[in-house]
Order: C-alpha cells, then structure tokens, then sequence
C-alpha cells in the first residue's frame, strides 16, 4: 500500500495519511464498522429503556421524582415482574447442576428420575460438557413426542428437532440461510406489521428485504390473503421474496389465528412458494373464549399429502414465555419440515460451528415437553402452579382490555393471547407537532412523558410498526393483578392528561 | 433452473435449495465437529446396536470438553448454580455459608430474584463488576471498567459479534482480518459467513509454534493488495498448538497492531491452563497499559475469555465475556444495540462465570477444597501434555512441540507418498485419510491438521490432552502403534 494514493487504493480519501501510514485515528469507526449493523434497532431495548434505567439509577441514587419506581412493562419477561419459577423445574435443574442433591430425600422421585435421565444423556453425566450441535438427543426425542401429543399424534421426527439458545437463535439461524442474491434478486421476508423487532432487526442485520403486510386492527389484527398478496405482488418487483413469518399468537398484538386462517396461509405459501416461518412461542398463552392454539405442522399436515410433503415450514418454541418464563436460560427448538437433505446438511454444519446451545436450557425444555404425568408425585403441584400462572395471565389479559377502552383516546382490541396489549392511542395534532419538533416519532414522545411523570416504561407503537398516521404502545400484562391495575389507572390518567395539555 | 416448468406452471422443486441459501454458508467449514465426527458418532451407535469392532468404545479426542473426558466440575460453583436454581436450597445446612452468600448476591442482582429473569443485555452488573476485579487483580492493579465488560454465550459469541461489528467494505475495499495458521477455525468459519477476507500468517513450528512479526508483516503486505485489513486476532495460550506466547512477543504484536492500525482481538480463553517451564500468561491488556500512554490510550483491544476451558471446563453452560479497551463510542453504542436484539447471554453462565472470578477466598470454608480441586484439574493437565509429548516424541515419524499451555497437542506427522496418493485417490486430504483410518481402526477420534490451516506439504492432527491419564497413555500408545503400522503399509 506504501507509493500508493489512497483513492488508487479504492479507500476513502480520510483513511489513510499522505505518506500511506495508517491514520491517527481509531480503526473501528462509525464509518468502517458493519454498515447492516447501523441499520439494526430493537426497540424492546431501544431508547426508552435506557431512559428508564437512568431512571432507575436517579431513583436508587436519592433523586425524588413523582413516582417511587420505575415499573419495567416493556419487555416480555415474567419473572422480573414477580411470577414465580415452576417448582418441579427448579428441582431438577438442581438436581442436574450438583447431582449430589440425588440424595437428598426432600427431592420428589420424579424430579430425579427426570435429572438422572437428562444427566445419563451428558458427556461425562455433567451439564457442563458440550451436547451435540443439534441438541443432546433425549431431549430432542421428548421434544418430538411432545409436538406429536400436542398435534394429535401427527408423527414428529427427532431429526427434524433443532434445540436452540432461545427462540431468536432459531429465527436469525433460519433467516441467515434464507438470504441470498442481490438487487431484485436479494430475497425478501414477509413479516406483519406490526411485528415482534427481532426480525426487523434480522432482516436489516442480514441485508434482507423486509416485506411488510399489515394485519387488520379493525379486525382484531387478524391476517387477510388479500393483504398478503398485495404485499407480495409489490414485493416482486425489487426483490425476491422467499419466506414468510407468522407470529401465533402475535407479538405486540395477541391475537390467535384461528384454523381457518392458518390453512390459508399455507394454502398462500404453497401457492406462492414461500418458506413458512411460525414463531408460536405463546402456544400456550391464548385466553379469549373461542380461541384456541392450531399449531401450523397439525394444520399442515390435516390439509393432506399435497400440503404436508411440499410446504417448507420451520415451527418455533421457547422456554422464556408461555407459564414457565424462563426468559433467562435461553432454552428453545425448532422443527423443520420438507427441508431440502442438502440445506439440512448445510443448516447442522452451522450450528455446529457455535458448540451448542445452553445446556441448562436443552434441560429445561426437556421438562416443559415432559412434565410431571397424572400419577406422577409432582403432578398435583405443577398442574396447581400452572393453572394459577395461566389463569392469572388470562384475568389480566381481560382487565387490561376493560380498563383501557374506558379511556376516550385509547382503543384496545381484546388480548386474545400472548402477554401484551398494543392499544391504538389518539395523539392530539399539537403533540404530533411538539414531537416532530424534538425529532421523535409522537409514539414515542408519548412513552418518554408517561415515563418522566410516572415511571411506566412501555415501547412506542413505532417500535413494531404500524400504519402511517396510528399510534400505539405496547405494555405487557404481567406485573402482578394489583400492581397492573394501578398502572392501567396511571396509564389513564397520563393520557386524559396528556390530551388536555395538547388540545 | 428455471422457475415454471413447460405447461408454464411454478416448478414443483423446493424454495430453499442449495442454489438458493446463503453462498457464505456453504463456504463455513468447521472441523472440530466435522466429517470425522460425524463418523464417529456413527460408529458409536454401530457399538450400542451390538456391532462388532476392534474397540470396545470411541473416545472423542477432538474437542476440548473437559467434563465429557470424565474431568469432574468444581464443587463449590455447583452448590451455588443449584442454590440460584432453587432457592430453597439457601436453607439447607448441608452447604457453606460463602456458597449461599454468592448465590444470594447473585439472585439478588436478577429480576423478582430469580435467574429466569432477562438480564440487562451486556450482562448482570454486578457480575460485570466482580469481571472488572478480577481483572484488575490479575493485571497488577492496571483499572478495568466494567461499562468495558460485555458478558457472552461463551467466547465464541463474542467472538464473531466483534468481527461482525468490523465486516464493511467490498472487493478491494473488504475488511481483511489476520488469523494464525493453524487456528481454532470459529475464525475461518466465521470470517467465511461473515464474507469477510481471511488474512493468514503462519506461526513457527520449528520454534515451538511461535509468532514471529516479520511474518505478520509479510502477510498484511500480501493482503493489502486485495483487501483492507483492519484486526489482527490472537490466541494465547494458542489453539491447537497450545504455545503460551512470551511477555516480548506480545510487545511486538502490540506495536505491530498500533504500527499498522489494526483491531486487537486477543482469544484468552486457556489463560489458566500454562505447563510449560518458563512459560507465564500475560495478558494483552496487562501488556499494553505496560507500555505507556502511548500505546494504552489508543491501540484498540478486545479480550475474551470464557467458563469452557481452564480448570472449570463448564462448556455446556456457555460462559464467556469479553473487554473492549479503546472502543469508538459511537461504535461502542452500536454494539450494546447489536446484543440488545439477542436480549441476554444465559443467566447460569453469567452465574457460573462471577463464581469463576469471584472465587472462595482463603478466609473461606470452601477455599481449602476449592483450591483442592482446582490444583488436581491443573496439575493433571500439566502431567498429561509432558506425558503427550513425550510418548509422541518416540515415534518415529511423529515430531511433537511441547505442550506449553491449552488443552491439545498438534504433532507433525510424516505421512509416506503411497499414502498421499492413496487419500488423493479416495478424494480425501491426507490427514483426513489418515484419521479416518486411525478411527475406523482404532476408535480414536481426532481432527486432521487440514481442519485448522498448516503449511503446505505438512500433516498434523489435533489430539486433547483430557482424557484420564491411564487412558490417555493407552491412547498414545494406540496412536503410536497405529502410525507405526500406517508408515509401514504404505512404504
């Protein structure tokens, strides 16, 4: 590089010194750094919540504000907002972690027999050796016998069962070895608007074309064929779209597709030829009457042979949601249907190039898909926990609808599942322009003042996505019963509030 | 292929194919879970289903799992990993008050108090902090912030989300990054994803697998014709040839880097695991604050270090982090977005890795059995890469460097022309062929030289040096007995 001039190089002018010596300053800029990387936002962590936690620090610093603490309702996690672990499984996480806990005689006997089984499946019967690449193969043979119970004994093969660090493990790895071409040809990757940001940020990470439908609010944000093919047919003409995901039960929005639904959806995907990706991490999360979980493998499979042996689907689960909320341990799978052998090939050589996944977690989801059976010592127990947790999540859900639509100004549509509500919010057109003078999205502007008067942190509608001109916020449903209901009345009060200030 | 068949209806053929996935994927390779092993994994359900072999049992000598190799883990971390798992267990009498002290810091540091909680994205803080003390303490005093300390699932995370963060350019203009040969290939393979341009410099076999700057000189010359490089990584203590490199080494590697403004990214995952007489691990930062202002205010470092190896050996846990000394702010900020998408590195390995800093003190009840077993784990690693090098160093035909430091031993071996010619025949690379023979023939598992990079013409394998003593010596003689026979077929 000496005797050459930096633009004879190909570099940037700024660079590189007269003299070809490398510059003064740091290597690692905003400008030389991964540009896809720049593009990256996750607004579940953006901005706001790290406005929160200064808050937070202010707070436990002395600082006096209008509220005593900051409640965190941005984020899906259930046990930093008080629910309790579920017994058996810490048990026999225990157990797996020091062994010599087998015996102890306070552990239940089918906790351990559940350690000696998942520890005799570990190198050297310690958690601490590294599993095989897809995922230590008991579990994955009670991943798959848990999926064929829960779909009505459609045959799951444990070959198809990839174990993953969380469900976002699972989703970026299948997203990755999606993206190819470039230009009009780069492939593109249908998810709703509004959309969980993991996959926002995915598809920007990746270079990927983000194809958005939108889901219909007016309709409980159910999906409409219609606006998937509009979306699709726009798509066609500046990129390749290979993939579509589905988010069921949804994420902001909670809604539960219903069966009819699902089949369309892959009757569109068969058509169309895309890759079906179903994150249903809430699988067991659905609390409205009427509605219930239809795994998209069960409706696949009942749609027939035609269907069944030519729709590639991969289907996504995690240990960090559902009643357990084991976000922490980052345990997860995935299923692969009608795989290409070459692609499979191609997809076990890269997960083998990160060891494997948490072992802790593969154990973890080894007990959610084998629970303590009727019969069973710990059965009573766990199914008492269960329920309470289900059934709590589920009041919430529906106290959360009631209160917000007492609000003139804010709209919710009922929480069929999932742990989040994403109300529609009128934002009177000064505060859009207040906003727009401060740079932020109004959404946004709205979230950092309910934050600042009341130490409520939710994520602004903007963060997922919504149509142009809409508002929305999404708050989780998890805090404690009592502790949600004063936060939906200072939710309620903020926005009267707040419309006054404006109008 | 085209996209509608004759009638002009859709191709019934699959979306994801290997024309239409990921080109970067298709070029990742990694050997330590490769072909061979997936042969033997193969062979060992042959055994389980009664089939007969020359051997009784596979033993998995290519990667560095202590625990599968029947090493045991430390008492003391899994008394408090099963207290954070089940905090009933904090009444039981049955463990020391300094383990349910840890725990109860621990939990009290997750949300509602349970390790099933998201943790903040770059890591629990206090963890982070116990990371910056043992830093600092290991350092000599030299300060570490633990706003500098990013909590990873394993090194290999953090590994690849840094290259990621320096990947920009095109063509010409790629962002190249320096990488041993041989190497543990998480670097080839991720700089292959990454579509990144891999810079190799050769280390010194004849001198004990040290790195020489001239050489690094050499390749960064050849490489800036058709790239632009931008990090230099290292592995001390290396991996697979296990040289622990000297305090002047380092030096020059750190002048070199800031000479030719390049990344620092130095892999230090074995840094408690040195044998070798004369042999002491420096750390890069330690080296580089050494060196005056001059050098420690500007030349950009990222460490990494993880709960897999040392005298832990928690691999499945998946613990790791690294520290980043003078990162860009704006691109630091960058980073603490990228790992926010991920949410959190899992809460039993962050767990697991502030019990490995924050280890029982000698004013504690566990310090005594705590160092007990640490030193046993230690010292029988030393014990067994004299023991590997020694029993290797007598065949003829096989010429191994000592074993300085890490967990493996990467032996030149001296493999005749009917041989090559042979493996060329089978469409196999040489070592490849010779390891597939010793495995088939032996049950012996190791990773051919191929699968981490070596000069032309020369043929390594990589074996662990875990296994218990008594089996690896049976081991070694096995290995010995079979090149003995290989050399002998085909002369």
């Amino acid at each position: 590089m000496s005797g050459l001039s930096a633009t004879r190089c190909g570099l940037p002018k700024e660079s590189v010194a007269e003299n070809g010596a490398p510059p003064r300053g740091k290597v690692l800029t905003i400008d030389t750094m991964n540009p896809t990387v720049k593009m990256v936002e996750y607004a579940v962590r953006g901005p706001i919540v790290q406005r929160a936690v200064e808050l937070e620090k202010e707070l436990s610093e002395g600082r006096k504000k209008p509220f005593q603490e900051v409640i965190k309702a941005n984020i899906g996690d259930a046990h930093a907002m008080g629910q309790q672990p579920i017994t058996f499984f810490r048990q026999v996480l225990a157990l797996c972690s020091y062994p010599e806990l087998l015996n102890d005689s306070t552990f239940p006997e089918d906790a351990k027999s559940r350690a000696r089984r998942i520890l005799q499946s570990c190198g050297g019967n310690s958690m601490g050796s590294y599993s095989a690449s897809q995922g230590i193969d008991s579990v994955r043979q009670d991943v798959a016998r848990y999926v064929q119970q829960r779909d009505g004994g459609v045959y799951c093969d444990p070959d198809n069962i990839y174990l993953t660090t969380g469900a976002s493990d699972g989703i970026v790895t299948m997203l990755k070895l999606l993206v190819c071409g470039e230009g009009a040809s780069r492939t593109g990757v249908m998810i709703s608007i509004p959309q969980y940001p993991l996959y926002s940020a995915a598809l920007a990470e990746l270079g990927a074309v983000q194809i958005n439908y939108y889901l219909n609010e007016e309709a409980c944000w159910s999906m409409d064929i219609g606006e998937l093919q509009r979306a699709l047919d726009e798509a066609r003409g500046h990129c390749n779209p290979r993939a579509l995901c589905i988010i069921n039960p949804g994420n902001p929005t909670g809604q539960v597709q219903n069966r009819k639904c699902i089949e369309d959806v892959i009757r569109f995907a068969a058509k169309e030829r895309l890759f079906l990706m179903a994150d249903e991490v809430y699988q067991d999360n659905v609390y409205a009457d009427g509605c219930e979980f239809h795994s998209f493998k069960k409706v696949l499979f009942e749609m027939g042979p035609e269907y069944s042996n030519t729709v590639e689907l991969a289907s996504f689960h995690s240990t960090s949601k559902c009643y357990m909320g084991e976000c922490g341990f980052r345990g997860g799978y995935m299923e692969i249907i009608n795989m290409d052998d070459e692609v499979k090939a191609q997809l076990t050589k890269l997960v083998s190039v990160r060891l494997c996944p948490p072992v802790p977690g593969q154990a973890l989801m080894g007990l959610v898909v084998n629970p303590p059976q009727p019969g069973e010592p710990s059965h009573e127990n766990f199914m008492k926990e269960r329920t309470a947790t289900l059934s709590a999540l589920a009041d919430k859900a529906r106290l959360t609808e009631e209160v917000l639509n007492t609000v003139p100004g804010i709209s919710c549509n009922p929480v069929q599942g999932a742990m989040y509500s994403f109300p529609r919010i009128s934002i009177p057109e000064k505060a859009v322009k207040e906003a727009a003078g401060q740079g932020q999205q109004p959404d946004m502007f709205y979230c950092m003042r309910l934050l600042e008067e009341t130490g409520i942190c939710l994520v602004p509608g903007s963060g997922f996505g919504q149509k142009d001109g809409t508002y929305h916020f999404r708050m989780t449903i998890l805090p404690p019963a009592d502790k949600l209901k004063i936060l939906l009345s200072k939710v309620k009060e903020f926005h009267q509030r707040f419309t006054k200030q404006y109008s | 292929m085209s996209q509608t068949d004759v009638t002009g209806a859709p191709r019934r053929g699959k979306v994801l194919t290997l024309d239409t996935m990921n080109p970067n994927i298709k070029q990742v390779e990694y050997a330590v879970r490769g072909a061979i092993v997936q042969r033997a994994v193969k062979i060992e359900k042959e055994l389980r289903e009664g089939a007969k072999k020359p051997f009784t049992e596979v033993i998995k000598a290519n990667i560095g799992d202590a625990h599968a190799m029947g090493q045991k883990p430390i008492t003391f971390l899994r008394q408090v990993l099963a207290m954070c798992a089940y905090p009933e267990l904090l009444k039981d009498d049955a463990f020391p008050k300094d383990a349910k002290q840890r725990a109860q810091r621990i939990l009290e540091a997750c949300g509602g108090h349970s390790i099933g909680a998201y943790s903040a994205s770059q890591g629990i803080e206090c963890i982070r902090q116990d990371v910056s003390r043992f830093i600092e303490k290991r350092d000599g005093g030299i300060p570490s912030n633990p706003d500098n300390i990013f909590l990873s699932t394993g090194a290999s995370d953090a590994i690849v989300t840094l290259l990621k963060l320096m990947v920009s350019g095109e063509g010409r203009t790629r962002t190249g990054v320096m990488i041993s040969i041989p190497q543990y290939p998480l670097y080839s393979a991720a700089i292959a994803d990454l579509g990144a341009v891999q810079v190799s410099y050769y280390l010194d076999e004849d001198k004990c697998w040290s790195l020489d700057v001239a050489e690094l000189r050499r390749a960064l010359r050849a490489a800036r014709e058709h790239c632009h490089p931008r990090v230099l990584c290292i592995i001390n203590p290396g991996n697979p040839t296990g040289q622990v490199q000297s305090r002047q080494c380092i030096e020059d590697v750190i002048r070199f880097a800031k000479e030719e403004g390049l990344f620092l990214m130095a892999d230090e995952v074995y840094q408690d695991n040195v044998y070798a007489e004369g042999c002491k691990f420096h750390s890069f930062k330690k080296v580089l604050f050494e060196m005056g202002p001059e050098y420690s205010s500007t030349v950009e470092l990222a460490s990494f270090h993880s709960t897999s190896k040392c005298y832990m050996g928690e691999c499945g846990f998946r613990g790791g982090y690294m520290e980043i000394v003078n990162m860009d702010p704006a691109v630091k900020a960058q980073l603490v977005k990228l790992v926010s998408v991920r949410l959190c590195p899992p809460v039993p390995g962050q767990a697991l890795l502030d019990l490995v800093v924050n280890p029982p003190q000698p004013d504690e009840p566990s310090y005594s059995s705590f160092m007990k077993e640490r030193t046993a784990v230690l010292d029988a690693l030393a014990k067994k890469a004299r023991m590997t090098e020694q029993i290797f160093n007598k065949v003829p035909g096989i010429t191994c460097n000592p074993v300085q430091g890490a967990m493996y031993t990467f032996p030149r071996i001296t493999l005749p022309p009917k041989a090559i010619d042979k493996a060329k025949e089978e469409g196999q690379v040489p070592d490849m062929f010779y390891c597939m023979r010793l495995l088939e023939e032996e049950g012996i598992c190791l990773v051919p030289g191929s699968g981490f990079g070596q000069r032309e013409g020369t043929f390594h394998f990589r074996m662990t040096i875990l296994p218990p003593a008594e089996k690896l010596e049976i081991v070694l003689h096995k290995i010995s007995a079979f090149h003995q026979r290989f050399t002998k077929e085909f002369s």
